[in-house]
């Protein structure tokens, strides 16, 4: 099985025998690679029945719940890392699902789309319409992304509620790090990779 | 009549007499007692593919299949029991029993106390769902069976599931557990009281013994078989079944007026009384409420479920609210704490707690995967392929 590029580097952070959280799993690929190669101690939150269906096929630890709806049924500091890919924005309240991540987490990874990235800027700067495109498909009447931000806003949220970032990585549609995106991450950058801690 | 394809066919039920003593939790002592069982599908050479069906309030041993070619009606699970079903009898082997303290041939308040040589009736010990699971070990030894490759149950059946785990942790490879709840509320408790109180309350009840004055307390049992049976629906399932259709009677013409609901109810209520039985449905709620493995533990359910070592499946429904998906969610929230494999879903139904007796798509569908999933992972083990 091929992971897709950014789960290949939450799967490259995660030690043997860990306990992860992945919050809106999908189809269960992380999990499903991370129990078979790392014999993590892994569940995966979703909402849709189709996913949680495939998730059962593959024999992931799968829990219908809807991250809207918090995460007030795990304990402090239960896993050791906790994480969400492209789900931050869709969320209803990103900032306190943040918080609570590094609650029930030693560390968390968050994966998002950058809006800061110059096509995003460049259709509606210049186009004038909100941006479509690989990583943002949808319209705006149907989009379930409703809290879009560019790396530059999300760290000043981490800045502000003092969230350690240990690691960051910004990447093209192909999930890599090209040298040419580090000249200005937010600008070239059309994927964002954080890891998390808490502040001491 | 030709049976249907996908049945599991003619079935016949079995007698397991054991004749080892059984210590009950009250202290009591079966010496010996009688099970009934049915079983579907074939149990494989290395005896790794048994699955084990733990019955409801009301349910027995006949799950699947017909008992006669003209049986109007199959086993209480057909909808999931079955070759190509959810519980696929093409690969598992599937047993059912009567619980102990039933009405359908095992003993219970109905049978003969060998003892006295007089019916038990109400002097049939108080068993609890701790005895059920024990007294069903006691079957799977008769029947070579080492290892359950699943152990599944809806409501009361989901807590002999969760008790198999936790008891018997390597005699369980998966648990699954549907509408059910690792303790009663105390609205469900209050529900089962009215119940009981319904049944000792006619005057035909004879505190227990009304076998022997050749009696029934029909009112009372099919009182509490409506009670129950408005609980087990939904408002929006049973509006959307009988409205405020009217059986007979006329508002206009001023005549006594029926609506179909109340001939629906005192019908099931009445059909009840022939088949049940109330010391048995008295025994049968009771264990739904003293039912708490936590209670072992100071009330902390993960470390009461800290033994088990199966995977789980939780399966709720949306509109059931006796045994609501929060009280799943209770059971999968202990799980993760206690780093349990489990997994969970809550189907989307508008059928109440009755759902988990009903082919409802995506409930079948989830639980047959989870199945086969489990069942998969174990051969592999067996063999010692990577799953």
């Amino acid at each position: 099985m091929t992971l897709r590029g950014d789960l290949v580097l939450i799967h490259d952070l995660v030690n043997a025998n860990a306990r992860v959280l992945d919050l809106g799993c999908g189809t269960g690929d992380l999990l499903a690679n991370l129990q078979a190669t790392k014999a993590v101690n892994g569940y995966g939150l979703d909402k849709d029945p189709d996913n949680i269906q495939v998730c059962l096929s593959k024999g992931v630890n799968v829990i219908e719940q809807d991250l809207d709806a918090g995460l007030s049924n795990f304990a402090d500091d239960n896993f050791d890392m906790v994480v969400m890919t492209d789900a931050l924005q869709a969320v209803r309240d990103p900032r306190g699902l943040l918080r609570e991540m590094l609650r029930i987490g030693e560390e968390c990874v968050v994966t998002f789309p950058n809006f800061g990235h110059w096509r995003c800027r460049l259709q509606l700067g210049l186009g004038g319409k909100m941006p479509v495109s690989k990583h943002l498909p949808h319209d705006w009447f149907n989009t379930p992304n409703i809290h879009l931000c560019t790396t530059q806003d999300f760290e000043r949220l981490c800045r502000e509620e003092r969230f350690r970032i240990i690691q960051r990585r910004v990447v093209n549609t192909q999930y890599t790090e090209h040298w040419s995106i580090q000249l200005a991450p937010n600008l070239f950058g059309s994927h964002a990779f954080y890891r998390l801690g808490r502040t001491e | 009549m030709a049976l249907p394809e996908n049945s599991v066919g003619l079935v016949k039920p079995q007698r397991f007499v054991c004749g080892t003593p059984l210590a009950l939790q009250n202290g009591d002592t079966l010496d010996s007692y009688e099970l009934i069982y049915e079983t579907y599908g074939q149990l494989n050479a290395d005896k790794s593919n048994a699955l084990l069906i733990c019955h409801a309030l009301s349910g027995h041993h006949h799950a699947a299949g017909y008992h006669h070619e003209d049986d109007a009606k199959p086993g209480w699970w057909d909808a999931c029991i079955g070759p190509g079903k959810a519980i696929d009898t093409d690969h598992f082997f599937v047993v059912s029993l009567n619980n102990l303290g039933g009405c359908h041939g095992s003993s219970g308040p109905r049978t003969i106390n060998p003892d006295t040589g007089e019916t038990y009736g109400p002097d049939f010990p108080n068993v609890v769902v701790k005895d059920w699971v024990n007294s069903q070990v006691a079957l799977a030894d008769y029947l070579g069976i080492q290892t359950f490759a699943a152990v599944v149950g809806g409501s009361l059946g989901g807590m002999q599931a969760l008790q198999w785990a936790i008891d018997y942790p390597d005699r369980v490879r998966a648990c699954v557990a549907i509408a059910s709840a690792a303790k009663l509320s105390a609205q469900n408790i209050a529900f089962n009281e009215i119940a009981r109180r319904a049944i000792t309350s006619d005057q035909d009840f004879y505190e227990g013994r009304y076998f022997e004055a050749e009696k029934n307390p029909d009112r009372g049992l099919g009182l509490a078989r409506m009670i129950g049976h408005v609980t087990y629906l939904s408002d929006d399932g049973m509006g959307a079944k009988f409205g405020r259709d009217i059986k007979s009677g006329d508002f206009r013409a001023g005549t006594d007026v029926e609506f179909q609901v109340e001939s629906y109810l005192n019908y099931q209520g009445r059909a009840f009384t022939q088949y049940f039985d109330a010391n048995t449905y008295l025994l049968m709620t009771k264990a739904l409420d003293h039912f708490d493995p936590a209670r072992e533990t100071n009330g902390d359910l993960v470390k009461a479920l800290a033994p088990a070592s199966c995977k789980f499946l939780l399966l709720s429904f949306s509109s059931d609210w006796r045994f609501s998906a929060e009280r799943s969610q209770e059971i999968v929230d202990a799980l993760v704490r206690a780093k349990k494999n489990v997994a969970s879903a809550v189907i989307e139904s508008e059928h109440g707690h009755d759902s988990f007796l009903l082919p409802i798509e995506r409930y079948v569908q989830a639980l047959g995967t989870f199945l086969q999933q489990s069942l998969r992972a174990n051969l592999k083990l067996v063999s010692g392929e990577p799953t």
